[in-house]
C-alpha cells in the first residue's frame, strides 16, 4: 500500500508524459502547441531522474554518502572545496551549456521536429546523463583527475596518449566551426557586427574596471556591461541606418575569417584579466538569463509548431546537410543528447567541488537533462518559425538561388509554400537586408527567438531588437569559446611540441607562446577559411566533422565507463555503459564511413575531391572555384578532411581494442581491480 | 524569510562560482582553521589569483 502511494504521482507523471508525447508523435497535418513537445520532455527528465539515475546510483555504481571526496581531501578553499549541491549544480550547468545545444536541433529541424525531438530525449536518458554521471563518479573516486589520466590509469599510457590528441583535434574543429557560426551570422549584416564588435572595448573597459578601480566587483561591473551592451544593440541599429557607417560594418565572410584570426590571436595572448574574463562574465550571465527568458517565453507564447513532425528530408537529400536519418541525426545532434565534451568537464573542476558522492547523481545526470531542456527548446525555436522561411535561411545558394524570387521558387517546389515577399518582409522584421543562406543555426535560432519574445514583450516594434540580441548573446560566448580554447589548444599544443623542442614548453617565454598561439590560430583558421569557401555551405563540411568527433569522445567517455564496471565486478550492470557505447560507435563509424567513401559528392569527401579532380583532368571550372588553382585546393581541401575523418576513427577503434583487453584481463580475475583511490570515511560532520 | 536570504545566499554564490570564483568566505574560514599562522589573501588577492586559475587549465570551454 505504502509503495503504490509512493510511485503513484510517478505514474502520473508517466501518463501525462506518455500522453503528450503520443500527440506530439501523432498529429498529422495540423499545428500543434510547443507546450506538448516541453511537457513530454519535463515528463521524461523527471521519470528517467527518478527511476533510472537511482537505479544507476544505488545497483550500479553504489554511491556512498560515508566515503571522503576530494574536495574534503585536499580542502584548500580554492580549486578544492566542498560545495553545496545546488551552488555546484549552477556551475557544472554553466560549464557544460554552449552553443552546441543551440546549433544541432536548429540544423536537424529539416527532417521535421519529431526526429530530433526523440532522439535528444532517448540519447540524454540512456546515453549523454549516463555519461557525464559516470565519469563524475570515476573522477570523483580518483581524487578528481582528468579524463586522459582515467583512460591512462585505467587502460594504459598508450591509450591515455590517444585519447588526448583525439580531444585536442576535437577542439580545433570546434573552434573552427563556432567561428563559422559567427561568420554567418555576421557576414553582411552591420547592426550585428557593430554589436559584436562593441562588446570588445566593453569589455576592455570591464577588465580595467575590475583590475584597478573597483577589484573584483564581479556583480557591479557585470550590470554596468550589461546596460553598455544593451546600448551597443540599439547602437548598431542606427549604425545599419547610417549611409556613411553602415558600409564599414558591411563585411565580406572572407574578410571577417581574417578579422576573427587576428582577433583570436590577440585576445589569446594578452593577460586573460583584460578581455577574457571580463567577457566570460558578461557571456556565462547572459547565457543563463537567456536560456531562463527562453523557457518563461515558450510557456507564455505556446507557439504553434510550424514545421512537419516529418519531411521528405528524413529520407536523405536534404539541404541543410547531407545524408539519411541513420546516422546522420545523430551525429548532427551531439550536445543535447549525448556530447563527449562534457567528459572533460565531469572530470575537470566539478569532482574536485563535490561535497558528497551521492551528489553526483543530481550534479552529473541531473545536470545534462538541463542541457537537453535547452536543446529541446532550441528545437521548438526553430520549429516555430515558418518552414518556407527556415529552408531559406539554411540552404545553401549554390542549390536554391541568390535571390529571393529564384530561393521562394525553388522551396516551393519542396512543398513548402513560401513567397519572394514573405522571405523580404522576414528579413525586414529583423532588420535586416536579407537572411538567405545564412546557415550555420544561429541565425535561424535568433529569427525563432525573435518569434516567441516579441509576443512576450515590445510586440513586432522590438523583433529586430530581440534578434540582434539572440546574435550578441550566441556570438559573445562563442566568441568567449574561441579565446578560451585557444587558449587550452596553445598550453595542449606547448605540452606536445615541449617534447621535442624543450623550450616551447615555457610558458613564460614570448617567443614560445606566440608560436604555439600562433600555430593553433592557423590550425582553425584553416578549416574555418574552408568552411566559408566551401561550395555546399561549410557546416555541409565541419559540423558532420565536428559531430563524428564530438560522439566518439563520448564512446571513448562511455568504454572507459565499461571497462570500469567490469574493473568494479559489476558485470551484469555494465550494459548500462556498453549498449550507449556500442549505439555511439555504430553511428559513429558508419558515418565516418560514408563521410569518406560515400559515392555521392554531397556526402563522400573523396567523392567530392574525385568530381573537382575530373573536372581539373578537363580543364573546367567548377563554382564556386574561379581558378584551377581553387579547384586544387578544393580537391586538397576534400582529402584532408577525408584523413580526419580516418584519424578520428582509429582513435576510436583503438580505444575500444584496448577496452576490450582490459576488461578481457578484468573478467579473469576474481578480485577488483578498478584503481580507485582508498575509501576514508566521512567524519560525521562532514556529511552533507 | 531565513530560507529565502539563504537561498538569495546560495544563488549569488551560484553565479560567481559560475566565472570561476569560489566563495571568499569559505576560503577564509578554511585558511583560519588550517594555517592560521600565515597571512590570508586579501579579497582582491583572492579574485586575481582565482581569474588566472580559472584560464591557466588546459580542458577549454564546452562546444
Amino acid at each position: 500500500m505504502l509503495n503504490l502511494r509512493r510511485h503513484l504521482p510517478w505514474a502520473c507523471v508517466a501518463i501525462l508524459g506518455a500522453v503528450s508525447l503520443a500527440i506530439v508523435a501523432l498529429s498529422r497535418g495540423e499545428a500543434i502547441s510547443a507546450l506538448w513537445v516541453v511537457a513530454a520532455a519535463l515528463c521524461t527528465y523527471l521519470i528517467a531522474y527518478r527511476y533510472y539515475s537511482l537505479f544507476i546510483a544505488t545497483q550500479v555504481l553504489g554511491l556512498d554518502p560515508k566515503r571522503q571526496t576530494p574536495a574534503w581531501k585536499f580542502n584548500d578553499g580554492l580549486d578544492y572545496v566542498p560545495t553545496n549541491k545546488h551552488v555546484l549544480y549552477g556551475h557544472h550547468f554553466a560549464a557544460i551549456a554552449g552553443a552546441g545545444p543551440l546549433v544541432g536541433p536548429v540544423l536537424a529541424a529539416q527532417m521535421g521536429y519529431l526526429p530530433g525531438l526523440l532522439w535528444i530525449l532517448a540519447g540524454v536518458v540512456f546515453a549523454g546523463a549516463v555519461q557525464d554521471f559516470i565519469v563524475l563518479f570515476i573522477s570523483t573516486r580518483r581524487d578528481g583527475r582528468s579524463l586522459g589520466d582515467l583512460v591512462k590509469q585505467e587502460m594504459g599510457t598508450v591509450p591515455g596518449l590517444i585519447a588526448l590528441f583525439g580531444a585536442f583535434m576535437i577542439m580545433i574543429i570546434i573552434l573552427a566551426v563556432l567561428a563559422l557560426i559567427v561568420v554567418k551570422a555576421l557576414a553582411d549584416s552591420p547592426w550585428g557586427l557593430f554589436t559584436v564588435a562593441a562588446t570588445i572595448p566593453v569589455a576592455l573597459f570591464m577588465g580595467v574596471y575590475l583590475r584597478y578601480i573597483r577589484p573584483g566587483r564581479i556583480g557591479e561591473v557585470s550590470v554596468i556591461g550589461f546596460v553598455l551592451l544593451m546600448a551597443a544593440i540599439f547602437g548598431g541599429q542606427w549604425v545599419s541606418e547610417s549611409p556613411t557607417l553602415a558600409p564599414i560594418f558591411t563585411l565580406t565572410p572572407t574578410t571577417l575569417v581574417w578579422a576573427l584570426v587576428g582577433y583570436g590571436f590577440v585576445a589569446a595572448s594578452i593577460p586573460v584579466w583584460l578581455l577574457l574574463a571580463p567577457r566570460d562574465y558578461l557571456s556565462t550571465f547572459l547565457k543563463i538569463g537567456t536560456i531562463i527568458a527562453l523557457a518563461i517565453g515558450i510557456v507564455i507564447v505556446a507557439p504553434p509548431l510550424k514545421m512537419p513532425a516529418l519531411t521528405q528530408f528524413a529520407a536523405g537529400g536534404g539541404p541543410v546537410w547531407a545524408g539519411s536519418l541513420f546516422p546522420f541525426l545523430f551525429i548532427t545532434i551531439a550536445c543535447g543528447a549525448v556530447s563527449g565534451f562534457h567528459a572533460l568537464i565531469s572530470s575537470g573542476t566539478t569532482p574536485k567541488l563535490l561535497e558528497n558522492e551521492t551528489h553526483a547523481r543530481y550534479i552529473g545526470y541531473g545536470g545534462m537533462l538541463a542541457e537537453s531542456f535547452v536543446a529541446v527548446m532550441a528545437l521548438v525555436a526553430a520549429s516555430c518559425i515558418e518552414p518556407g522561411v527556415y529552408f531559406a535561411m539554411n540552404s545553401p545558394a549554390a542549390l536554391v538561388g541568390k535571390d529571393a524570387a529564384t530561393v521562394a521558387q525553388t522551396i516551393s517546389t519542396w512543398g513548402f509554400v513560401v513567397t519572394p515577399e514573405m522571405l523580404t518582409q522576414a528579413a525586414a522584421d529583423v532588420g535586416e537586408k536579407t537572411i538567405l543562406a545564412r546557415a550555420g543555426g544561429a541565425p535561424t535560432l535568433a529569427v525563432g527567438m525573435a518569434e516567441i519574445l516579441h509576443q512576450v514583450v515590445g510586440g513586432k516594434a522590438m523583433m529586430a531588437f530581440w534578434y540582434h540580441f539572440a546574435i550578441l548573446f550566441e556570438a559573445l560566448f562563442i566568441l568567449t569559446a574561441v579565446d578560451a580554447g585557444t587558449r587550452a589548444g596553445r598550453f595542449m599544443l606547448q605540452d606536445l611540441l615541449g617534447s621535442f623542442v624543450p623550450s616551447m614548453k615555457r610558458t613564460e617565454s614570448w617567443v614560445a607562446n606566440l608560436v604555439a598561439t600562433g600555430l593553433c590560430v592557423a590550425t582553425w583558421g584553416y578549416f574555418l577559411y574552408q568552411g566559408v569557401v566551401d561550395p555546399l555551405g561549410g557546416i555541409n563540411t565541419l559540423w558532420p566533422l565536428f559531430g563524428i568527433g564530438n560522439q566518439m569522445l563520448a564512446a571513448v567517455a562511455l568504454m572507459l565507463g565499461t571497462v570500469v564496471l567490469f574493473k568494479m565486478k559489476k558485470d551484469r550492470y555494465a550494459w548500462v555503459t556498453m549498449a550507449p557505447a556500442a549505439w555511439l560507435l555504430v553511428c559513429t563509424m558508419t558515418a565516418g564511413w560514408l563521410k569518406i567513401f560515400s559515392a555521392d559528392p554531397k556526402l563522400g569527401f573523396l567523392a567530392h575531391a574525385d568530381k573537382y579532380a575530373a573536372a581539373i583532368a578537363e580543364g573546367k571550372v567548377l563554382a564556386p572555384a574561379k581558378t584551377l588553382d581553387a579547384m586544387w585546393r578544393v580537391v586538397f581541401n576534400d582529402r584532408l578532411d577525408a584523413a580526419l575523418c580516418v584519424l578520428f576513427m582509429a582513435v576510436v577503434i583503438s580505444v575500444l581494442v584496448y577496452s576490450v583487453k582490459t576488461i578481457r584481463a578484468a573478467r579473469s580475475t576474481g578480485k577488483v581491480t578498478a584503481k580507485e583511490t582508498a575509501s576514508v570515511r566521512l567524519p560525521a560532520g562532514q556529511r552533507a | 524569510m531565513r530560507d529565502l536570504a539563504q537561498a538569495g545566499r546560495y544563488l549569488t554564490q551560484s553565479l560567481r562560482l559560475m566565472v570561476g570564483v569560489p566563495d571568499y568566505g569559505t576560503y577564509l574560514a578554511h585558511h583560519q582553521a588550517t594555517h592560521p599562522e600565515r597571512p590570508a589573501m586579501s579579497y582582491e588577492e583572492f579574485f586575481n589569483e582565482r581569474q588566472a586559475a580559472r584560464y591557466a587549465s588546459r580542458a577549454g570551454k564546452c562546444c
